[in-house]
């Protein structure tokens, strides 16, 4: 039972950085891709429809967190207690931001809320990286199984790090590439005209960034925590992680170049999957590390909820994300071809 | 200033604001579907147009207050972890649970048709379109139902086990049908209706009284006042009653303290006014009905009330006066809204109600107060439940963050504050611009 709630988990943080994904590079890029408004107005549109929904995997996500992992739910949470507020306020931003600039004209203000728009896309980006990073390398829990950590305080990663350090700071560059790259291919697929043709052109330069950088967390991440490895070396054949994350990254320079906008953009959704996957597969069975040593971490069976508990989840969400998946199938259907820029 | 305090006054301040905007779009979502199925029933094409127009114009309100909903609503989500880690530790296991299924459930349910009603006019043909509302509205009353259902919990624990120091779900069904949720949530959404109902009618009411708009004003009162004379009435009785009477059995420390009974008493009477006084232990000024209060719960004047007096002091609602305030605003609006309904009602009925300028300006004017009167219900709900956070079970001190500092729960706190009070204007607004912009322009942009 832990192994599959530990992997449902995982699918639906996957399924928010895929979807959600490409709206916060959207957001990222429309700040220096477009030429005027009728493009900016195209490419938010090609979000317009999506974005809410796409936020839901969020929400839905950290419900079956809450349920499954209630202890990990608790500590994460209430330890990562500033970067989470900070989170929460620039998603408030973000969606504010969006809509009124769809409901009204406000004239100068409308440049004012598209860089709120896009800084607060940007930012998410990097928290989104560096909370990962910051899984990974560790957190100082207690004995209680509580931990609580300031900003920045310490710059290296150690028993007591801060969520800043240079570390997590790769991560966070690593999301905030990974995601601008997804939304530029998400804008050649979607926008007609122009802007898709700049989107296509500015793949391979973000492409160079993303590969270096991909390169180098994964060498921070074997410095940081050697033990990731532990459970590659116990079955091998998990090398097809690493093996995916390349050919993906392939995948999506060979195919945008080729113009094929759709594989291009499934081959990026393929990249952010392993890349995910290989961070679960690494952690398995360790929810959250403890800096302070093994004996301390949070692992998936003292943190696993009650069986009832988990046998009826099981049950009702295996209808409910097959119900759900059925309407978003439905609403991209509808929204399929490309969104024009009009005057 | 202790983190307890902080941590209550954050969950209490950003839920309240929280609960502004679902609210609405709950009972809104209801009126827009009836808006839609006029739109597809009516034979005259030019009066069919014109409820169709309403419904879009209606749907864009909606919109608003959605976003509002939703970006206010991630928050709360997300502080059961982060200021509440010792309660959602303990009792994560049951209410993740129904937490878990909105999300799965009516979040994407409700945002992918939102979607396709607000964005997909030109792509869909008029049933679909119809089939769309219906959907938001199926949503946004399912997300209700399982919010109420976890806070039903909370309020009257059913089907769990304690475990290794934590609560578990033995009975999935009785979690869900918990008779305290089912009861609640009658009355909550009965209450929904009621807001969304008013602010219809009052919309209506302006522009007839502004002279613009006329067919859609009148449009807009005669749905309002329908619906709002049935909703009206519908939450005192049955749901109010029963959810009095329910209080009354399970959690006598509440009723009590709503009422300001301070001592037991056989055929209590019903305090209409006054204001309770802690240090002496009665009621300042009171206007008093005999045995009236004794009726409503038991049914017979005779019975006897449970008064604080029977209840150890560790036990009382921390917030005594607040709590009975609370209540008495509810049930006293509650009488208003029923008046007022039920007077417009008739005069709709005589076809006199357009021409009525006063009951207009009631009706205007009346708009604001079902928020007052919802968010008044939830305090009594939440301030009755102390000093339990699981009632019977955890109590409040034991729940909160214990690694989150008062500092740092002030900090994000004031933080909130900053950026409700912003939201809370640009809202303003928004749905002001809106409401002037009228129907006919509805369909303009998008
Ligand atoms: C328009 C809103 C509205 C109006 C006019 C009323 N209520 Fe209400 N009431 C609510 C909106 C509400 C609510 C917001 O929906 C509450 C808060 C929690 C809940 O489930 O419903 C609530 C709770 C609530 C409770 C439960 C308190 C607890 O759980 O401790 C009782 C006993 C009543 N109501 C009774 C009444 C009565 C007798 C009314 C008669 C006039 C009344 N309400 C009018
Ligand atoms: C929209 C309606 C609601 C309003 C206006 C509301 C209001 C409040 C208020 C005023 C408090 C502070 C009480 C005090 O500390 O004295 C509070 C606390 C709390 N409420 Fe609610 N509430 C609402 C709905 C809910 C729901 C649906 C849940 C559960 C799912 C919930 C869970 C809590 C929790 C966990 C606390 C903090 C612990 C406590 O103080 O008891 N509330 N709420
Ligand atoms: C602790 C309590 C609460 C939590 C955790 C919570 C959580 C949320 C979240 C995360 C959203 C955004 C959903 C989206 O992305 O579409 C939302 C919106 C919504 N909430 Fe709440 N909420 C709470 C209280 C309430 C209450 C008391 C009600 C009503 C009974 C309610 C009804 C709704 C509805 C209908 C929506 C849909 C958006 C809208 O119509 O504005 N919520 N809530």
């Amino acid at each position: 039972m832990g192994f599959v709630w530990f992997w449902l988990v995982a699918i639906m943080i996957v399924g928010y950085v895929v979807l959600d994904g490409f709206d916060l590079g959207v957001g990222v890029l429309h700040l220096f891709l477009v030429r005027n408004e009728a493009e900016r107005s195209a490419s938010l549109r090609s979000i317009g429809p999506v974005w809410d929904g796409n936020e839901v995997w969020l929400l839905a996500g950290g419900g079956t967190l809450y349920f499954a992992f209630p202890l990990l739910y608790a500590s994460a949470f209430s330890g990562f207690y500033l970067p989470l507020m900070i989170v929460l306020w620039l998603l408030i931003l973000r969606g504010v931001s969006l809509e009124l600039r769809n409901h009204i004209d406000l004239g100068v203000w409308r440049a004012l809320l598209d860089g709120v728009f896009g800084l607060a896309s940007a930012l998410l980006a990097i928290f989104y990286g560096a909370a990962l990073a910051n899984v990974i390398r560790g957190v100082p829990l207690r004995a209680d199984g509580y931990f609580f950590l300031p900003l920045w305080t310490n710059w290296r990663p150690g028993p007591t790090p801060g969520i800043l350090d240079w570390y997590t700071v790769i991560g966070g560059l690593v999301a905030l590439i990974a995601l601008t790259l997804h939304g530029a291919l998400w804008v050649a697929l979607k926008v007609a005209g122009d802007l898709a043709g700049r989107a296509r052109k500015l793949v391979k330069p973000l492409w160079i960034a993303l590969v270096a950088l991909t390169v180098a967390s994964l060498a921070a991440t074997l410095a940081v925590r050697p033990a990731m490895l532990d459970n590659y070396s116990r079955y091998p054949f998990m090398f097809l992680i690493p093996a995916g994350v390349a050919a993906s990254l392939a995948g999506i320079l060979a195919w945008n170049a080729k113009g094929s906008s759709l594989k291009a953009f499934l081959a990026s959704c393929v990249y952010l999957f392993f890349m995910l996957a290989g961070a679960c597969f690494g952690l398995y069975p360790t929810l959250l590390p403890a800096t302070g040593g093994p004996q301390l971490d949070i692992t998936l069976s003292r943190a696993l909820s009650g069986p009832h508990t988990l046998a009826v989840g099981l049950a009702w969400w295996a209808f409910g994300m097959a119900l759900a998946v059925c309407y978003i199938v439905f609403v991209y259907s509808r929204f399929k071809g490309k969104v024009e820029a009009e005057q | 200033m202790n983190a307890e305090l902080i941590d209550r006054l954050h969950f209490a301040f950003t839920i309240t604001f929280h609960y502004l905007f679902p609210q609405l779009t709950m009972g809104l979502a209801l009126l827009i579907v009836v808006l839609k199925t006029a739109a597809l029933r009516v034979r005259d094409p030019e009066r069919a147009a014109l409820w169709d127009k309403a419904a879009q114009f209606w749907g864009r309100i909606f919109g608003i207050n959605f976003v509002m909903g939703v970006v206010t609503g991630i928050p709360m989500e997300f502080q059961f972890g982060t200021n509440w880690a010792q309660f959602s530790r303990v009792s994560g296991g049951v209410i993740g649970q129904p937490l878990a299924m909105e999300g799965v459930f009516s979040f994407f349910l409700e945002s992918a048709f939102l979607g396709l009603f607000l964005y997909g006019g030109k792509h869909l043909s008029k049933r679909l379109h119809w089939l769309s509302a219906f959907m938001v509205f199926a949503g946004s009353w399912i997300s209700g139902f399982f919010i109420i259902v976890t806070d039903a919990w909370m309020q009257h624990p059913v089907a769990y086990q304690a475990a290794n120091g934590r609560y578990e779900v033995v009975s999935f069904w009785q979690l869900l049908s918990n008779p305290w949720g089912l009861i609640q949530y009658a009355h909550n959404m009965t209450g929904a209706v009621v807001t969304a109902s008013f602010v219809m009618a009052a919309v209506g009411a302006f522009y007839l009284l502004d002279g613009k708009h006329l067919e859609y004003g009148r449009a807009f009162l005669k749905v309002g006042v329908v619906a709002g004379v049935i909703a009206s009435i519908v939450i005192i009785f049955p749901t109010g009653d029963l959810h009095g009477k329910y209080v009354a059995r399970h959690q006598p420390a509440a009723i009590a303290g709503m009422e300001g009974l301070f001592h037991s008493e056989a055929g209590a009477g019903i305090v209409l006014m006054g204001q309770p006084n802690e240090e002496t232990q009665q009621i300042d000024n009171p206007i008093v009905v005999n045995n009236v209060l004794s009726f409503l719960i038991y049914g017979t004047t005779k019975a006897e009330v449970k008064g604080l007096d029977e209840i150890p002091r560790d036990q009382w609602p921390t917030a005594l006066p607040l709590l009975y305030y609370a209540y008495h605003i509810m049930a006293g609006l509650g009488t208003w809204f029923a008046l007022l309904m039920i007077v417009c009602a008739f005069l709709l009925w005589r076809r006199r109600l357009y021409g009525a300028r006063w009951a207009l300006w009631a009706l205007l004017i009346t708009f604001p107060l079902p928020y007052i009167a919802n968010t008044a219900g939830w305090m009594t709900a939440e301030l009755g439940r102390q000093p339990w956070l699981i009632y019977g079970l955890m109590r409040t001190s034991e729940g909160y963050s214990p690694t989150v500092s008062a500092g740092n729960g002030l900090f994000t706190l004031i933080g909130f504050m900053g950026m409700y009070l912003l939201l809370g204007l640009l809202f303003t607004v928004l749905v002001y611009r809106e409401i002037s912009r009228g129907p006919e322009l509805a369909s303009a942009s998008h």
